[in-house]
C-alpha cells in the first residue's frame, strides 16, 4: 500500500496544502475574515499527515529493499541491518530533506494544537507564515532532490551505505539536531507575524519564548551528540573540529540562546521588542543558512556549485526569499513598532542585556571565523584555513565575562538593584572560584584553562547559592527549605540547573585542554605508561562480523598493579567497500576517558607490531554531561506553569496548555 | 539616571564588547591563520619555521617509509604537486584513508634538515575524490587537466614534463 509513488503523490499534496495553508490564512486575517482563518490550524494538520505518509512510504521502501528507488539503492543493501534500513532514509540529501520537512510540518501542527489560547488572527499568521516556509522546501525537495525517483532497470542489490554512518550515534543525532533547527522556524513565524500585525507586547514574549526554549533544548542536545559522535566513532581524541559544519550549528545556538534571554525582557518588561523580533529572525536565518549553505558545500568550495546548478540556485533562490523577505519587512515594519524604555544598567534586565551583547559577539566572532576562508578564496583567490588556535584565541576571552556575569545575572532583582547585596550573597561563591582558580593553577597549564576551570565553579556555586538563598537554606528549618523549593516556579530551578550545566560543560573543556596521548609501536606483551596507568597490549585477534572482518586488540590497563579495565579497541575492513573504520575502545569512570585507538600492523608475521594510541581525558564526559543538564534545565522551566498557562493581556484567559513536549 | 545617560551605558556597552571581539579577531587573523602551499611554494620560499602551515599534494608512490625511533611510530613520504617534491616527517597513526598515489594535506612547519615536520595529516577522500586545494595546484602546474580523466600516478609527476603531460593527455583527445 505505501508505494513510492503514494509517497510522492502525499509529497506534492502536502506541498498544495502548505501553499493553501500560506496565503488563505493571510488574506483571513488582513481581512478579519473568522472562516478564512479557521481553516489554518486544519490546513496545518492536514499537511502533517501528508508529510508522514509520503514519509512512511519512503521508510517503508528501505526496510522491504525496494531498489527501483534511486535514493534506496544508492544508500542501502540488503545486509544492512534493520535498524539502519530506517535510520539510512535520512542519511543522505533527498531522505533529510524530507525528513527537514516532516519537522517543519510537525511545528505547524503543534501551533495548531497548543495554540489555541493565541488571538485567532496571530494563530492564523503564525501557521501561515509556517506554511509558506514549508511550500518553498516542499518544493525544493519535489523539483531538485525528489527521494522517491525511480530507476530502471532495478539494481539486485543496492551500493550499501558509508560504514562510518553505521552507528546507532548518528543514527539518532539528525532528527534532534533538526528539530533543534527547524523549532526555530516557530519563533520566526511569530515574528514575522509581529511584523505584519505591527504589534509587539508581553504576551507576544510570553507566547514565543516556549517554542524558543524547546527548539533550543533540541539543538543543545542535537550540538551535544554531534559532538559525542566525533569523540567515539572518528577516533582522533577530540571533541569539536571547529570545522564549518559544527560552526554552522553553533552560531545559531549563539542566538537563540539570546533569543531565549532577550524574549525574557520582553515579557517581564515590554522592552527589547524590536532586538527580539530580529533575534527570531536571525536565529531562523542563521539555521537554515548552516544546513543549506554549508551542508551542501558550496561554500566550502565554489565548484560544489558545478555539480549540480538546479539544486545550488534553488537554495540560493529560497534562502535569498526567507531571509532577504523577512529581513525587508523588518525594516519596513520595525519602526513602527513602540520601542520600550530604557532601563537602569545594574538590574536584571540590563545584565539580560549584557549577555545579549556578549552572545552576539561571541556568534559574530564564529561567524567571521568561518566565514573568512572561503571569502578569501573567492576573493583573493588565497586559500586559508582558521581552526582551533584561531577560536581559542577569539572566543574564550569573551565568554569569560560572560561566565562571570551570569553568576549575578539571576540575583539581580528587575528595574533597580543594587550591586553590593547581591556581592554579599555571592562571597560564598567568590571563595569557592578563588580557590578552584588557586587549585587550577597546579593542576592545569595554560592561563586560558585555569580562568575557565575557575569561571566554571564561579557559575556552579553561584547557580547553587541562587537557589539556596532563595530556600533560605540553613537559615530556617531544611523542611521549610524543601517546602519553599516546592513553591519556587520551575523556571527560577530550570535556570539555575541550565546554568550549572554551563558550567560543568566549561569544567570539562578546561579540563580537556590538559589531555594526554603517546603514541607507540610495540609487539604484543609490551607495557605503556600514561597518566599513571600501566597499558598492557595482551593479544590482538582476527574476528569475523556481518559485513567486515576486525582485527581486536586486548589491552589491559592497571595502576599500581591493580587492573583498572580490560578494552577492546579494533580497526574493521569492510569487504563490499574496500574501507576501514576504527572502533575505539573508551573505559570511563566519570572522572577520565580511558581511550584506546588500535592502528596498523607492521613487521614479519612471526614478530608483528602494533600501533596504538592512547589517550587520557580528565574529565571529557561532563563535556556532554552538562550539554544534557543544560537541555534539562530549559525543559525543566518549559514545565513552569507561567509558560504553559496563556496570556491573560490578550487574549481571554483559558486554562488551556501551550506546553511544548 | 536620565534616559541619555541610560542609552549611553548600553552604547557603551556594545561598542566595548564588539571592539574587544574585532580586536581579538584581527590579532587571532595575524598569527593563527593556517596558510596552504604547495610542495614547489615551499622550495621557492619556505615559510618561517615557526609558521604552521598546510602542506598539500599527492603522495609519490614507493616514497612511504615506516620507522620507529625508540616505540614511536614515524613515518615519511614524500608529497609532490608536479614540480617540487617535500618530505614529510609525521609521528602517529595514518589515516585509514591516506594512500600511496592519493591526495593528502599536511598540517605542520618547514624544518630545514627534516624537511616538513606534521602535526597532522589528513587524508579525507575516496578513490575518486581530490581536496580542492590540491586539485587546483595540480592544474595551475599544468600536470592535470580533470577532462581528460583521472590524475596521472604520482610518481611520475617529478620527472614529467609539461610538454609531456600534454601529450599524454591529449592523446584520447581524438576519440571525443
Amino acid at each position: 500500500m505505501l508505494s513510492p509513488e503514494l509517497g510522492h503523490y502525499a509529497l506534492a499534496l502536502a506541498c498544495v496544502l502548505a501553499a493553501v495553508q500560506g496565503i488563505i490564512p493571510l488574506i483571513g486575517a488582513s481581512r478579519r475574515d473568522a472562516r478564512l482563518m479557521a481553516l489554518a490550524p486544519g490546513l496545518a494538520i492536514g499537511q502533517m499527515i501528508a508529510l508522514g505518509v509520503s514519509f512512511l512510504s519512503l521508510i517503508y521502501a528501505a526496510v522491504t529493499d525496494d531498489f527501483s528507488v534511486q535514493n534506496i539503492a544508492e544508500n542501502s543493501a540488503v545486509s544492512k541491518p534493520l535498524l539502519y534500513k530506517i535510520t539510512g532514509v535520512w542519511g543522505n540529501h533527498e531522505g533529510s530533506i524530507l525528513l527537514w520537512a516532516l519537522i517543519l510540518g510537525l511545528c505547524g501542527a503543534a501551533v495548531a494544537a497548543f495554540g489555541r489560547n493565541l488571538p485567532s488572527a496571530l494563530r492564523a499568521r503564525v501557521i501561515a507564515v509556517l506554511g509558506l516556509v514549508a511550500t518553498g522546501f516542499e518544493l525544493f525537495c519535489l523539483t531538485t532532490s525528489d527521494p522517491f525517483a525511480r530507476i530502471w532497470p532495478a539494481p539486485m542489490d543496492g551500493q550499501g551505505m558509508n560504514p562510518l554512518l553505521q552507528d546507532p550515534g548518528l543514527a539518532f543525532h539528525p532528527p534532534i539536531l533538526y528539530t533543534g533547527y527547524v523549532g526555530f522556524a516557530v519563533p520566526f513565524a511569530f515574528a514575522i507575524a509581529a511584523l505584519i500585525e505591527g504589534r509587539v507586547d508581553a504576551a507576544w514574549g510570553r507566547w514565543v519564548r516556549p517554542w524558543a526554549v524547546a527548539a533550543w533544548c533540541f539543538l543543545t542536545c542535537g550540538i551535544a551528540m554531534g559532538s559525542w559522535w566525533s569523540y567515539y566513532v572518528l577516533g582522533w581524541g577530540g571533541y569539536w573540529f571547529w570545522d564549518p559544519v559544527e560552526n554552522a550549528s553553533l552560531i545559531p545556538w549563539l542566538t537563540g540562546t539570546a533569543l531565549i534571554h532577550s524574549a525574557i525582557v520582553v515579557e517581564k518588561r515590554e522592552a527589547l521588542k524590536i532586538w527580539t523580533v530580529l533575534l527570531a529572525i536571525a536565529t531562523f536565518s542563521f539555521s537554515l543558512s548552516g544546513t543549506f549553505l554549508v551542508r551542501s558545500g558550496i561554500l566550502n568550495s565554489v565548484h560544489a556549485f558545478a555539480n549540480d546548478p538546479a539544486r545550488g540556485v534553488f537554495i540560493l533562490g529560497l534562502l535569498g526569499v526567507v531571509i532577504g523577505g523577512s529581513l525587508a519587512l523588518f525594516a519596513y515594519r520595525a519602526p513602527t513598532l513602540t520601542a520600550g524604555g530604557l532601563f537602569a544598567p545594574i538590574s536584571r534586565e540590563g545584565a539580560l542585556v549584557l549577555n545579549n551583547i556578549l552572545l552576539c559577539s561571541l556568534c559574530a566572532v564564529v561567524l567571521t571565523g568561518t566565514m573568512y576562508p572561503p571569502f578569501m578564496s573567492l576573493l583573493f583567490d588565497r586559500t586559508i584555513s582558521v581552526g582551533k588556535p584561531f577560536f581559542d584565541a577569539t572566543t574564550i576571552p569573551l565568554a569569560l565575562p560572560l561566565f562571570i556575569f551570569m553568576g549575578f545575572g539571576p540575583m539581580l532583582p528587575w528595574k533597580r538593584a543594587q550591586l553590593w547585596p547581591v556581592l554579599q550573597k555571592l562571597w560564598l561563591a567568590a571563595i569557592v572560584a578563588a580557590l578552584a582558580c588557586a587549585v587550577a593553577v597546579f593542576e592545569l597549564s595554560g592561563v586560558l584553562a585555569i580562568l575557565c576551570a575557575a569561571a566554571a565553579l564561579w557559575v556552579i556555586a553561584a547557580s547553587v547559592t541562587d537557589l539556596a538563598e532563595r530556600t533560605k537554606l540553613f537559615r530556617v528549618p531544611v523542611a521549610t527549605s524543601l517546602q519553599r523549593a516546592r513553591m519556587l516556579p520551575r523556571a527560577i530551578i530550570g535556570t539555575a540547573i541550565a546554568h550549572a550545566g554551563v558550567g560543568i560543560t566549561v569544567l570539562g573543556l578546561a579540563a580537556m585542554s590538559q589531555a594526554q596521548h603517546k603514541i607507540v609501536e610495540v609487539p604484543i606483551g609490551t607495557t605503556e605508561q600514561l597518566a599513571g596507568y600501566d597499558w598492557t597490549l595482551k593479544a590482538v585477534e582476527q574476528e569475523p562480523g556481518p559485513n567486515y572482518t576486525a582485527m581486536v586488540a586486548t589491552l589491559e590497563v592497571r595502576r599500581n598493579g591493580r587492573l583498572v579495565t580490560v578494552m577492546h579497541p579494533s580497526k574493521r575492513s569492510f569487504n563490499s567497500q574496500n574501507q576501514t573504520t576504527t572502533d575505539v575502545a573508551i573505559h570511563t569512570n566519570m572522572l577520565a576517558d580511558l581511550y584506546g585507538v588500535l592502528g596498523d600492523r607492521h613487521g614479519p608475521d612471526t614478530s608483528p607490531t602494533y600501533v596504538l594510541r592512547l589517550h587520557y581525558n580528565p574529565l571529557a564526559p561532563w563535556m556532554w554531561l552538562g550539554a544534557l543538564i543544560m537541555a534539562f534545565g530549559g525543559a525543566l522551566s518549559l514545565s513552569d506553569r507561567r509558560m504553559r498557562v496563556g496570556a491573560p493581556q490578550r487574549a481571554k484567559p483559558t486554562p488551556a496548555s501551550t506546553s511544548v513536549a | 539616571m536620565t534616559r541619555k545617560t541610560r542609552r549611553l551605558w548600553l552604547v557603551l556597552a556594545c561598542v566595548a564588547c564588539l571592539g574587544t571581539a574585532a580586536a581579538l579577531i584581527l590579532r587571532a587573523f595575524s598569527s593563527d591563520i593556517v596558510f596552504f602551499v604547495t610542495p614547489s611554494q615551499v622550495e621557492a620560499s619556505p615559510p618561517p619555521a615557526d609558521r604552521t602551515v598546510k602542506l598539500g599534494g599527492m603522495v609519490v608512490a614507493g616514497s612511504v617509509k615506516r620507522e620507529k625511533h625508540g616505540e614511536t611510530p614515524v613515518a615519511t613520504f614524500a608529497v609532490t604537486d608536479g614540480q617540487a617534491a617535500v618530505t614529510v616527517q609525521y609521528e602517529g597513526i595514518l589515516p585509514d584513508l591516506f594512500r600511496e598515489g592519493q591526495s593528502v594535506v599536511a598540517i605542520g612547519t618547514v624544518k630545514p634538515p627534516h624537511g616538513f615536520v606534521a602535526s597532522e595529516v589528513l587524508a579525507k577522500h575516496d578513490e575518486t575524490y581530490m581536496p580542492k586545494e590540491v586539485a587546483e595546484a595540480l592544474k595551475k602546474s599544468g600536470k592535470w587537466d580533470p577532462r581528460f580523466g583521472p590524475p596521472p600516478s604520482a610518481a611520475s609527476w617529478n620527472t614529467m614534463t609539461v610538454q609531456d603531460a600534454g601529450k599524454s593527455l591529449s592523446a584520447p583527445a581524438p576519440a571525443n
